[in-house]
């Protein structure tokens, strides 16, 4: 035996799921959705996914190696994942520059301010998303037509702004234009079946647990059923509006993609289902009674402002302890 | 399927070794032997430099109550009892013995007839477990008459048999019950009459179908000993782990025991030994031990005399490979990497494991992203991403509160982690520190009293 | 107009109010504590190491006012003209104590002592002391993961790349202990501070057998005992095969440090003892616990035979 021993403390063994490889397999999920989007939205979807990825990535290298001077982790892939999810929250006209503003937004303000992965306290892409909607509502408001889309009475408002607006009822919208995703919209909020395809994916590699999309998603529509049946509407009506607003606006990528984000979730099942309790009934609050017609992003960034105290107050069970 | 309530991983299993019959291992030449192979005082020598000795004589005494007998493994000549390194380089006291033949000590009976008829009574079988020196084998080394012997008050209602064997590699109690199941079941039935119990549960994961089938059919011709398959799920084999799989009950975190939800739990292995320490006066001088690695030319399952070099095992599966780095006294989830492999087999060696190239390296560590995956995977319901760090921030009384004690060391955090953080390094760390400190703590509330 | 006049109305009885809540709730809570706390607080030197026993300067002060005796607290950092001021102010008596500085009695260099694995675990002394022997074959010797440079609030060890071994800043060292309590091995023991930093102490602190000691390390305490007989002011012991210079005996005369055959008596910022008994000391050339003028020195000047190793390692 030519070479030193190694010593180490048990355990001798490390898994394969290294965080890289958690990161890439976000970004796959996301690609179905990113192939709809194309078909509905043509090539500027790809425009705007690329240069927000390569923005995110551009500012976490340019500030990891001249800033703060550290060990440069962009080879990790978050920051990619970032610039997809940016991307996906923003309408496929947008201008360039409003891209990478909204990258420097989630990567400098929103992630390394705070020290990097793993320690922002809210989700970069969403804190981006949320800077742009404030600053540029006009830009961040206006979706493009579907290429090929049917769908032409809505005139560029997304579902759920048209229903916000009264000019559709959310029965008139038919759930197979939701799940296919020909309608306005951002990027990645129209292709509901994709963003499921994607969520299924990350279930078989085990990156994240249904528990928070589920109970997001569970809570939306058993919120949305008590909503119609407390202002007595039809029976058609009660299934409608919770499917509806399941399927429309940015509900699944949220639940699925956003509030799964490790470093802004809670660590224990038990607080994840309390954090997404809670991302479910603000996004329906903001919905059917506040001035925007989507809530998910600000449910999300509200919640994760209250993951700290979720983690001190929602201990694990302990084994043994009754 | 059963298993345990929360946590757990599943490593690769790689059990190469378990098609592999038991084979004997040479007898060494020299042994030594620790006074320490198990937990509590370490036994206190029987013999001096130059003493001849027979195989099987008792060779150290316990040195309390919390203790166990050693016995010599080979017979020959005491040529030192000295402070010698140990697989860590670190020095213990040890009786080295030369061996000359192999004459065993009167009163031992080596034949393979199978005795089924155990005419002692409780207190009898627990003295001779203790003569016989026997601990638990599976790498606690817990005594095993400490064990059986119920304290006053405490009652209990079942025997578990662990032949669960959840670590990686290993193979040995796999191998001991395909070809000891007679001897194993028996064993079943003297610790049942030890703690006074009508019911045994012999405790199986499912990768090992063969003894599964293998131990249930010896054991319908005996009463009140069920075999349990569980589903494959690491740390089973721990105490705690095991009787939630088997009974559903949860043992209170420390200073609780196992006795205080009635089980007592036995290794495979050490219920062989407890057989043959009953019907045959057998002290514990030899155990399987499983060598095993990847690049290993041959990976065994060796019977093996105590006191033998770990340098002699490896020679026997075929040497130690070129690219060998690493080398494991026990498991790659728990056991201890080797420095000196001069070093002994000892009672609570269950196998050999041999790791080379990048296995054997840990990948650079990156900084937490608070995936919660070790949370979920902690058997034990403990966040070890807390306690790691609280750890590093020297927050004992933090740690205490988040219950650092009731951490078994599984390793289930560390393996998980897709950051390779030293998670367990540190945790380990912070337990020892405050068990030190709780000790303290009682040691200077007791005078007051 | 009207709209402005209730605006300002509302904010102003609103900060009326506030305050007025505020002033009760002052006064409920208020703490009353001696000022004489806050004024020795001033006086300490508020390094906040915890080398006095207290979790901060404040936790001293407050002892200080507290106890009627102070001759038990005393902080390592500020020193005795600390002490002195505090007691002054207070009419107690203060206690003395000599300087002292941080030694760190290994020297298994990379080159003594060869490292004989690879530590893979965590960086720190504690998890692989806990864990096995070491990177070396000494059981006693420093491991090198620097616990006590993290231990240190005053950045004044550091470990050396080349022997990877911690050395101490004589100067910054202000003898608080968090490195000795860091040290998993208890290598690190306060002694004297003698002026110009010098030192004479052994710099091994294994109890091993001679033959143990010279396999796994080049430079370590064999416990021949040479350096007991040698030494005239009684300030030597030998225990457990190792032999220690009792500081406060010991009054550098360096006859044991040409004695040890191992060099592991280290002699810090002054000349070994040539043939001729008397020497002046190393002129001003040593502001800092360096052996380097000493290592240079002796292979100038003729020593016959006199302890060839002594002082080659540093």
């Amino acid at each position: 035996m030519a070479n030193k021993l190694i010593v180490a403390p048990a355990p001798h063994v490390q898994t394969s799921q290294s965080t890289a490889r958690i990161m890439r397999d976000v970004v796959i999920a996301l690609m179905p959705a990113l192939v709809v989007s194309t078909v509905v939205f043509g090539a500027d979807v790809l425009r705007v996914t690329a240069l927000s990825v390569a923005a995110c990535v551009a500012f976490e290298y340019l500030i990891q190696k001249f800033m703060v001077r550290g060990a440069v982790t962009v080879t990790n892939w978050s920051a990619a994942v970032t610039g997809v999810l940016l991307g996906f929250n923003l309408p496929a006209s947008i201008p360039w520059w409003i891209v990478v503003m909204g990258a420097f937004v989630a990567i400098a303000v929103a992630k390394m301010t705070f020290g990097g992965l793993g320690k922002n306290p809210f989700n970069p892409a969403l804190v981006g998303r949320v800077f742009l909607l404030i600053a540029y509502p006009v830009q961040m408001t206006t979706f493009p037509l579907p290429v090929n889309g049917t769908f032409d009475a809505l005139s560029g408002a997304t579902p759920l702004a048209a229903v916000k607006q009264g000019i559709v009822t959310p029965g008139t919208v038919g759930a197979q234009e939701l799940l296919l995703g020909n309608m306005p919209g951002s990027l990645g909020e129209v292709a509901a079946l994709a963003l499921l395809c994607g969520f299924v994916y990350l279930l078989w590699r085990r990156v994240i647990t249904w528990h928070i999309p589920v109970t997001v998603l569970v809570t939306m529509a058993v919120f949305a059923f008590v909503a119609a049946l407390c202002s007595g509407q039809s029976e058609a009506a009660l299934w409608q509006l919770p499917l509806f607003h399941v399927l429309a606006g940015g509900a699944i990528l949220g639940a699925v993609f956003m509030a799964t984000d490790y470093s802004t979730s809670p660590m224990t099942v038990k607080g994840g289902v309390i954090f997404a309790v809670g991302i479910g009934a603000i996004t329906m609050c903001i919905r059917l009674w506040g001035a925007y017609p989507e809530g998910m992003s600000f449910a999300i960034l509200i919640m994760n402002a209250c993951v700290p105290l979720i983690n001190k107050y929602v201990k694990p069970k302990r084994f043994g302890v009754k | 399927m059963k298993t345990f309530p929360m946590g757990g991983v599943h490593p690769s299993e790689n059990k190469l070794s378990c098609a592999k019959p038991i084979e004997v291992l040479p007898l060494p030449e020299v042994v030594t032997i620790p006074l320490a192979q198990h937990i509590g005082a370490p036994a206190v020598a029987k013999v001096a430099k130059g003493d001849k000795v027979l195989t099987g004589q008792l060779i150290a005494e316990a040195g309390s109550f919390m203790s166990a007998n050693i016995h010599s493994p080979v017979s020959g000549t005491v040529t030192a009892v000295d402070m010698v390194p140990n697989g860590q380089g670190l020095r213990q006291m040890m009786i080295t013995i030369k061996r000359e033949g192999d004459d065993w000590a009167e009163g031992i009976d080596r034949s393979e007839t199978l005795v089924k008829a155990c005419p002692f009574s409780a207190q009898e079988i627990i003295a001779k477990i203790k003569d016989a020196g026997i601990v638990g084998m599976g790498g606690a080394t817990f005594p095993t008459h400490v064990k059986l012997a119920v304290p006053p008050g405490k009652k209990a209602e079942c025997v578990i048999i662990n032949g669960v064997e959840c670590e990686p590699y290993l193979t040995s109690d796999h191998r001991t019950m395909l070809e000891h199941g007679e001897e194993l079941v028996v064993g079943v039935t003297i610790l049942m009459k030890a703690v006074g119990v009508e019911k045994a549960y012999i405790g199986i994961e499912n990768n090992k179908p063969d003894a599964i089938a293998h131990l249930k059919q010896i054991a319908a011709g005996y009463e009140g000993i069920e075999v349990v398959p569980l589903k494959v799920m690491y740390p089973q084999g721990g105490e705690k782990q095991l009787i939630a799989a088997v009974t559903g009950r949860q043992v209170p975190p420390p200073p609780a025991l196992p006795i205080d939800v009635g089980a007592v739990v036995c290794n495979a292995s050490t219920t062989v030994a407890v057989y043959r320490a009953v019907q045959k006066s057998m002290p514990l001088i030899e155990r399987v031990v499983t060598v095993t690695g990847k690049r290993l030319k041959e990976p065994k399952n060796l019977l093996t005399r105590m006191g033998t070099p770990v340098s002699t095992l490896l020679e026997a599966a075929g040497g130690v490979p070129e690219e060998a780095s690493k080398v494991i006294n026990g498991g790659p989830m728990m056991g201890r990497a080797m420095v000196n492999l001069a070093s002994p087999v000892t009672k609570g060696c269950s196998g050999i494991t041999v790791l080379s190239g990048r296995e054997a390296v840990r990948r650079e560590a990156a900084q937490c992203i608070k995936c919660a995956k070790c949370v979920s995977a902690c058997p034990m319901g403990l966040e070890p991403y807390y306690l790691s760090k609280m750890t590093q921030k020297k927050g004992w009384d933090a740690l205490e509160q988040q219950m650092i004690t009731s951490c078994i060391e599984c390793g289930c955090c560390q393996s998980t982690c897709p950051s390779y953080l030293p998670l367990l390094d540190w945790i380990r760390l912070g337990k020892q520190t405050v068990m030190g400190i709780i000790r303290a703590r009682g040691a200077a509330a007791a005078p007051k009293k | 107009m009207e709209v402005l006049l209730y605006t300002i109305l509302t904010l102003c009885a609103l900060g009326v109010l506030s305050a007025v809540i505020l002033y009760f709730v002052a006064q409920k809570f208020r703490v009353d504590e001696d000022p004489r706390i806050d004024e020795v607080e001033k006086m300490l030197p508020g390094a906040n190491c915890g080398g006095c026993g207290f979790a901060g300067c404040r936790g001293m002060a407050d002892a200080l006012v507290r106890q009627d005796d102070i001759s038990s607290l005393f902080c390592p950092v500020g020193g005795g003209d600390c002490m002195k001021a505090v007691a002054a102010y207070l009419g107690k008596a203060a206690a003395e104590k000599q300087p002292e500085v941080a030694t760190v009695r290994c020297g298994g260099t990379c080159e003594k002592r060869p490292r004989t694995n690879d530590f893979d675990g965590a960086k720190s002394c504690a998890v692989a002391s806990s864990l096995y022997v070491g990177e070396t074959g000494c059981a006693f010797g420093c491991l090198g993961f620097g616990d006590c440079v993290v231990a240190c609030a005053f950045d004044a060890i550091h470990i050396n790349p080349a022997t990877g071994l911690p050395e101490v800043d004589a100067d910054k060292c202000t003898a608080c202990g968090a490195c000795v309590k860091a040290c998993p091995k208890m290598i690190i023991e306060l002694r004297k501070k003698w002026p110009k930093n010098r030192a004479v102490y052994v710099s091994c602190v294994s109890k091993d057998k001679g033959a143990v000691v010279m396999k796994a390390c080049k430079a370590g305490c064999i416990g021949c005992g040479k350096c007991v007989k040698v030494c005239a002011f009684d300030a030597i012991t030998v225990e457990n095969n190792l032999a220690y210079i009792d500081p406060l005996k010991c009054k550098l005369c360096r006859k044991c440090v040409n004695e040890c055959p191992t060099g592991a008596i280290r002699l810090v910022g002054m000349d070994p003892l040539p043939k001729a008994p008397k020497a002046a000391p190393a002129a001003p050339a040593a502001p800092k616990a360096e052996t380097a003028p000493a290592a240079e020195k002796p292979a100038a000047a003729p020593k016959a035979g006199d302890a060839p190793d002594a002082n080659k390692e540093s």
